[in-house]
């Protein structure tokens, strides 16, 4: 067993540095005990400990390589992994990056981005947390979750209502803020018409008509479709009227949305009529003017023409069955065509017909939903196409920012192969990033009637049932 | 109300598809790293988040610690400065018997016994203290006291007094033995105890002349200043205290010089400069003295204390009065003395971690790179801990900054709701004690807390939100 201890006078490198270099040199072939230090009172203590003497002359600043080797070892190897080991330990280091992580927190973003909109789509037992830094942090939220609980939408509309903030949504689809679409929107031109909507998809619809008619839309504030429950008592759409009133570039402020309860109707009402800017309410429901009436109304108000809404393509003749079988992705798109189809077959032929909502909770539980997703309406699809008691398929599309990137590419082929009536809705801008144009041609080459208004295409849809049944 | 205007800028939490789409509009979008919280936690996150007092709470928390000033007014003995009497011993960590004790502070139980002339040889205190009828032990943090490491506290120790000039409160330390074979890391050899004899009888009396000289002449001298210049110098406050202590020694000597005996002072003067981390006992009741003004501050959800005793970690918060919620102590990772390795390493322990509480030790390491390589780490792993902090913690420190990111303030006031959001533990420099007492040192390294102690003080914040939102009380 050979024991070596040696001094180097004048050599430092601190002690972190070393404690390394000792342990680099402990792990070397045929070591048995190392110790690599400066010779300070308690390194010397240490070195005393574990057997090795250190020369009395060794002060602070010399260096002491202590080491004990096995039988065999080579003290020449390990001196050499000694120096080696001080060597590397100077060199610079690899590895560990200088790039900033990302914040993992919306407070930690907003500190670095402060006065940015926050679009939240966390699952919904965490959304409201992340809401609430934003709100705190003075952001207006657009809340693109669903499954939040409504005790925690009235929290946070409270607080928004405090702060003098905005909160869009829960499940709050879509929204355009000065000509940015956030969520899933239609690319518009800024123009007289102010939107508050508590429908995603119903305030899709109508940017697309308006756009059609040449009229742009400066802002839609989504507000989500639980706001005007008693519940929620309005809260956000109040502030959105109140934001909407202070935009001079806004000449009418529309609100859509599904049926209210009736005290925040009154409210809202009350609150509308003391805005300086006029409000067209376009409530949604059994009795009341569809979406497209809606925008022909919207068109009246400003004195502009309500142009042809446009149709695209034939489809197939009817040629047997008795079912209406609705595909939709757009859940208030859904719901005009129930209410309006039933309305118009009657009552008598209501479970006749079906009205899916891919969008639903229900369908999209772990998966992504079908505005990005198409694959599980797709099988829908060809289920119904196969069933004879079908006579005419009815579905939507709709484009904008984070929808499908081509939607077109594989419902077109899908309907190439379907012999029933199909009338597709395609719910777009002529700027969308789809191309609308590009969409419902090819739609319409696979055998399609498309329309652009949601309501048109259920009128025709339910038409060919009747020409069906007849 | 003001109009809507363009959006210019977006933070996006959640699918990367909405984020995708907004950057497609020519839009700066800001990213979330968003991952879901600690398991069970998402319910009490709500309920606090909705707790209408936590913003301002959070706020009022925050500046209290900011706002305090901590001098060095007084040093003396603890029978003095805390009324401690015979028997009466203090210990780091959360409340601790002596059944549960680990080994280091066990050792340094014992050392104390025996400097106080309870027994004659250490050994003989392991009897006395399961016998429990003659000792009593305590958490330094209920003394208003922090103690490093084992943090024995005996009433013969010599303690520094910090004071908040502006409200009178005061805390205390010990004085800082030096590494290795020291009381603290649970050494109790004759050659301890000979030194803390000295300490008590020579060192503690020289600083008492000294400091009040100074404090009676120029006023007293502002640790909290030196830890703001120290930050500048290299020095993270925890296991870094260099310029400190050399700042402490440039402010003491003048008034240390004519305080007794030559051969005393010359003694004395090499014992504090031949000790990097004698300053590390006034950074932490500096440290302390800031976080105690914070606590009380009911719907807070600020840390206002992170101590371990070797056998559990614990912290207490603003919201929730003196509780502690525990877990057991981590084992450090780091480097090691000689040729101790892992296997000899007591669990985490002492009151320092008050300093990452108030902002700095591991929360400063972007300041000190010299100590990077504690964990095998590089100068930009110390940048990214000190950022990645920031995730974690309510504000910034205006005084302590860290030139090399840019003169940022230190991330201040650890939230524990952020903790449980983002999974991101508290980073600690740390000193390790040998498992056995006796032992001492046997290296240094970076511990965290045990991640569950934070759902559980979150629980009791929650559990305290809804009582008040149903209007039976506020917090204890």
């Amino acid at each position: 067993m050979t024991t070596h201890v040696e001094l180097r006078r004048g050599a430092y490198a601190d002690s972190v540095t070393l404690l390394q270099v000792s342990r680099t040199v402990q792990g070397l072939p045929g070591v048995s005990a190392a110790q690599v230090a400066m010779a300070t009172p308690l390194n010397v203590e240490v070195l005393l400990g574990m057997g090795f003497e250190v020369p009395e002359e060794a002060t602070t600043n010399d260096m002491v390589v202590a080491v004990r080797l096995d039988e065999g070892g080579s003290l020449d190897d390990v001196l050499a992994g000694v120096d080696a080991a001080l060597r590397d330990s100077t060199r610079r280091r690899e590895g560990g990056s200088s790039e900033v992580a990302p914040p993992r927190t919306t407070a930690a973003a907003l500190r670095r981005a402060p006065g940015s909109v926050v679009v939240v789509s966390v699952p919904g037992e965490n959304a409201f947390v992340e809401a609430v830094d934003a709100v705190e942090a003075g952001s207006d939220v657009l809340v693109f979750s669903d499954n939040v609980p409504v005790a925690q939408e009235v929290r946070l509309k409270e607080l928004a209502t405090e702060r003098g903030r905005l909160v869009m949504g829960p499940d709050c689809g879509t929204a355009v803020l000065g000509g940015v679409g956030l969520g899933f929107a239609n690319v518009v031109s800024p123009g007289p018409v102010g939107l508050v909507a508590a429908s995603g998809t119903g305030c899709q619809q109508l940017l697309a008509l308006l756009d059609h008619a040449g009229v742009g839309v400066t802002h839609a504030l989504g507000v989500g479709g639980r706001d005007l429950s008693a519940e929620v008592g309005g809260r956000s759409t109040l502030t959105a009227l109140d934001r909407l009133d202070a935009d001079d570039d806004v000449e009418l402020v529309v609100v859509v949305s599904k049926p209210p309860a009736p005290e925040v109707a009154a409210a809202v009402e009350q609150h509308a009529a003391s805005l300086s800017t006029p409000v067209e309410l376009a409530l949604l429901g059994a009795g009341q003017p569809d979406l497209t009436e809606a925008a022909e109304r919207i068109l009246a108000r400003l004195g502009r023409e309500v142009p042809q809404w446009p149709v695209t393509g034939s489809t197939a003749a009817p040629s047997g069955g008795h079912r209406l079988r609705g595909l939709f992705v757009g859940g208030t798109l859904a719901s005009e065509a129930k209410l309006l189809a039933t309305s118009l077959l009657g009552g008598a032929a209501e479970g006749d017909h079906t009205f899916t909502d891919f969008g639903d909770d229900a369908y999209t539980t772990g998966r992504a939903h079908p505005m990005i997703d198409p694959t599980l309406r797709l099988e829908h699809l060809a289920q119904a196409a196969a069933d004879p008691d079908t006579a005419v398929l009815l579905l939507d599309v709709v484009l904008g920012h984070g929808a499908e990137a081509d939607p077109a590419a594989q419902l077109a082929p899908a309907l190439a192969g379907v012999d029933k009536p199909v009338v597709v809705a395609v719910v777009g801008t002529a700027s969308d990033p789809q191309g609308l144009e590009r969409t419902v041609d090819a739609l319409a080459a696979a055998g399609a009637e498309v329309h652009l208004s949601n309501a048109r295409a259920v009128r025709r849809a339910v038409e060919l049932v009747q020409e069906a049944t007849r | 109300m003001s109009a809507p205007t363009a959006v210019e800028s977006v933070v996006n939490v959640g699918a990367d598809l909405l984020a995708d789409a907004a950057a497609g509009q020519a839009v700066d979008v800001t990213r979330v790293d968003w991952q879901p919280p600690m398991a069970g936690t998402a319910a009490d996150l709500a309920t606090v988040a909705g707790d209408p007092r936590r913003a301002a709470a959070n706020e009022r928390a925050l500046a209290a610690v900011l706002e305090v000033t901590a001098t060095l007014v007084d040093v003396v003995p603890a029978s003095e400065a805390l009324g401690l009497e015979a028997g009466e011993f203090l210990h780091a960590g959360p409340p601790i018997a002596w059944d549960r004790a680990s080994g280091p502070l066990r050792g340094a139980l014992m050392g104390g016994a025996a400097l106080e002339g309870l027994v004659d040889d250490p050994e003989d205190a392991v009897a006395l203290f399961e016998s429990g009828s003659s000792v009593s032990l305590e958490p330094c943090h209920h003394r208003s006291a922090v103690g490093p490491m084992a943090g024995v506290v005996t009433p013969s120790m010599w303690m520094w007094v910090l004071e908040d000039a502006a409200t009178g409160r005061r805390t205390y330390c010990s004085l800082n033995e030096g590494l290795g074979k020291v009381l603290r890391y649970g050494a109790y050899g004759p050659e301890v105890l000979e030194r803390l004899r000295w300490m008590s009888d020579v060192l503690g009396p020289l600083l008492q002349t000294a400091v009040r000289a100074v404090r009676d002449e120029s006023g007293p001298v502002d640790v909290t200043g030196i830890l703001t210049q120290m930050l500048q110098m290299g020095d993270e406050a925890h296991n870094r205290n260099r310029a400190g202590t050399l700042m402490l020694l440039r402010d003491l000597s003048p008034a240390l010089v004519g305080a007794g005996d030559p051969g005393d002072i010359a003694q004395a003067l090499r014992f504090v400069g031949g000790n990097d981390h004698f300053f590390l006992n006034l950074a932490m009741p500096a440290c302390k003295l800031a976080l105690d003004a914070a606590r009380g501050t009911e719907g807070s959800t600020m840390v206002v204390a992170m101590a371990r005793n070797g056998t559990d970690f614990g912290i207490q918060t603003a919201g929730t009065g003196d509780e502690w919620f525990t877990g057991p102590a981590q084992l450090a990772d780091g480097l090691f003395l000689g040729d101790y390795g892992p296997e000899d390493a007591n669990p985490d322990i002492g009151d320092s971690a008050i300093t990452e509480t108030a902002g700095i030790g591991g929360f400063a390491m972007a300041t000190a790179p010299a100590i990077v390589r504690f964990v095998g780490g590089s100068v930009p792993d110390a940048l990214a801990t000190t950022r990645r902090m920031h995730e974690i913690t309510l504000g910034e420190n205006p005084r302590w900054s860290v030139p090399v990111l840019e003169f940022q303030g230190t991330p201040t006031g650890i939230d524990v709701a952020k903790v449980c959001r983002t999974s991101v533990l508290p980073q600690i420099n740390t000193g390790m004690a040998g498992r056995v007492a006796g032992v001492g040192q046997v290296g240094a390294g970076l511990v965290t807390p045990p991640a569950e102690i934070f759902p559980k003080a979150l629980a009791r914040l929650a559990e305290l939100a809804e009582n008040q939102s149903k209007g039976v009380g506020g917090a204890a």
